[in-house]
């Protein structure tokens, strides 16, 4: 299920804007792989584009190539739509459907597929996405609550759990505990470990301590000079990059002298 | 010691609690402004009150040959609802559709420029709808209508006959046209303010963009969209011009809307009766003006009362 991602030469425009340019890297099945670099250096921009939601954006274009399990992603005629289906994000602020219960805020994704489920399907969908994001002990009395009077730790768990719901090939995290305090924080970092037993993992984040307890790649990303396009300086096991980083910028950064 | 010391700042600060004079001049000036507005409505109230009194026990012909006031009044008020309930079954799913073109469809240029044209249709004259309607629209609406009545004429609201084309349901068109850029302007507005988080919550799970609109513009656009529904039916409940020049009225109620037997609106009513009224007919007048003003005002009062019960909270 967990699949691998080729990302090569990858250019990434808005408007007319070169925001981000030549990123070749490999991101490994059943691995997690965090982005790292400074605010503005396009690691967002590069992890939206890994499930075509970059081009969300009006404007918003992509020049190379990403490819999922030998399948392009930018191919004419691959439908954006699909892409998403198979690749889940998790974003930077909780972000539930405020008028949906607990219930049908994780089967969201499931119900667009459109196929009818049996209530006993649902249910165990539920339950099994709600336990894989280890939210179901806290919510297992009070589905049919809205989502979002739960805290904001419990919420981004159960956006996870609507994301792993449909089953994806990859789970793409922006920065998903930037709005959280420590204890959700050190939650969500537990089920990260979790998850890349079964899921691909990629995950931005500006926390380099947070990179190095859950990743196992990390890409450095950096910007060449004030309003040149950010680029990935280094990509490598996030061992060897948080002792012995190849590049004198990477270790720049990590070690706080720089950033 | 510690006592004075504690007592002190608190003094000096009731003291000099400032107090700018810019900030009282803008305080006095706005609660002015606010007390103004509800004199003014106060007025208005008080006016169609004490001027209805007399109308109260009008009958005959002070009552434009009816018993007494409420059967008079009882057809305008039907008119009055009809078309506007027509006017809005018409302008609500069009106003939706192009407000969601704008705010999510059409590339940003495309969704200015139709912006801009349906602000227009707002600054046009409602005698010139009027105008319109009387003019051009009934004679295109007509050949429909004949049509409407030899295949739907089993309905009761095509059972013709089909004389004019100047009928309820065409006041009721004009109307639409007329109420649809307050719908959409306000529409628009509410679309565009779904935040873009839960947008790309449902874009991420691979909603079409139908989908997204569905579950994340929607569920939290749905009060605005009703309040901004009932300020349409608002303006179409008071529109008068527009409907008195359209409508070949006769004041009869019924749900057949496209003969030439239709029921006159009270504005309209009034538009066309004041002038030539004299002594209590004037009172019966004002009378209807009494009862659309509380309508409209229930009416509004309604759709802010939605908006505000159904706001959803980001």
């Amino acid at each position: 299920m967990a699949k691998s991602i080729d990302v090569s030469d990858l250019n990434i425009y808005y408007g007319n804007f070169l925001a981000v340019e030549g990123v070749n890297m490999t991101i490994k099945a059943r691995q997690v792989t965090a982005f790292i670099g400074p605010s503005g250096c396009g690691k967002s921009t590069v992890l939206r584009t890994l499930n075509r939601m970059h081009e969300v954006i009006p404007g918003a274009r992509v020049e190379g190539k990403v490819v999922v399990d030998g399948q392009s992603l930018y191919d004419p005629t691959v439908d954006p739509v699909a892409v998403r289906r198979q690749i889940g994000m998790v974003f930077q602020r909780p972000n539930p459907f405020p008028t949906m219960s607990i219930y049908d805020n994780v089967l969201a994704g499931n119900k667009l597929n459109a196929k009818r489920m049996k209530r006993a399907e649902a249910d165990d969908i539920v339950e099994s996405s709600l336990k894989g994001a280890n939210l179901w002990n806290e919510v297992k009395d009070r589905l049919d609550r809205p989502g979002m009077g739960l805290s904001g730790g419990q919420q981004q768990r159960l956006c996870i759990a609507r994301a792993i719901a449909v089953r994806p090939q990859v789970l793409l995290m922006d920065e998903p505990c930037s709005a959280l305090d420590p204890i959700s924080t050190a939650a969500i970092e537990d089920l990260i470990h979790e998850l890349k037993s079964e899921y691909t993992i990629v995950i931005v984040t500006h926390n380099m301590q947070q990179a190095a307890r859950v990743s196992d790649e990390t890409g450095f990303f950096n910007l060449k000079a004030t309003g040149e396009p950010g680029h990935l300086v280094e990509f490598n096991p996030t061992k060897k990059m948080f002792s012995n980083p190849d590049n004198e910028a990477t270790e720049a950064y990590i070690s706080g002298r720089f950033g | 010691m510690s006592t004075s010391t504690e007592a002190e700042p608190q003094e000096q600060a009731a003291e000099r609690t400032p107090r700018r004079r810019g900030d009282a001049v803008f305080s006095g000036a706005a609660l002015g402004a606010g007390v103004l507005i509800m004199l003014a409505l106060a007025g208005v109230a008080i006016f169609l009150v004490v001027e209805s009194v007399p109308a109260l026990s009008a009958s005959g012909d002070q009552a434009y040959g009816a018993d007494n006031i409420v059967v008079y009044i009882w057809p305008l008020l039907y008119g009055t609802i009809l078309a506007a309930i027509i006017a809005l079954l018409i302008a609500t799913p069009l106003a939706v559709g192009v407000a969601l073109v704008i705010s999510h469809y059409a590339p940003r240029k495309i969704a200015r420029f139709l912006g801009y044209v349906i602000d227009l249709l707002a600054a046009v004259p409602s005698v010139v709808y009027g105008l319109w309607g009387r003019e051009t629209l009934q004679g295109w609406v007509f050949p429909i209508y004949q049509w409407l009545h030899d295949n739907l004429g089993f309905l009761p609201f095509f059972k013709g006959p089909v004389t004019t084309g100047r009928t309820i349901l065409t006041a009721g068109l004009v109307l639409a046209v007329m109420v649809l850029p307050i719908i959409t302007a306000l529409c628009r507005e509410v679309f565009a303010q779904t935040p873009v988080m839960h947008q790309e919550a449902a874009l991420a799970l691979g909603a079409t963009r139908w989908e997204m609109i569905r579950m994340a513009v929607f569920p939290y656009s749905r009060s605005g969209v009703v309040s901004s529904v009932m300020l349409g039916l608002g303006r179409a409940l008071g529109e008068t011009m527009a409907v008195a020049l359209v409508l070949s009225a006769s004041g009869v109620i019924t749900i057949n809307l496209i003969s030439s037997q239709n029921p006159s609106t009270i504005a309209a009513n009034i538009a066309l009766n004041y002038a030539n009224a004299s002594g209590t007919k004037a009172n019966v007048l004002i009378a209807g003006g009494l009862v659309l003003f509380v309508v409209t005002f229930a009416v509004n009062f309604l759709g802010r009362w939605l908006a505000t019960r159904g706001q959803v909270k980001e």
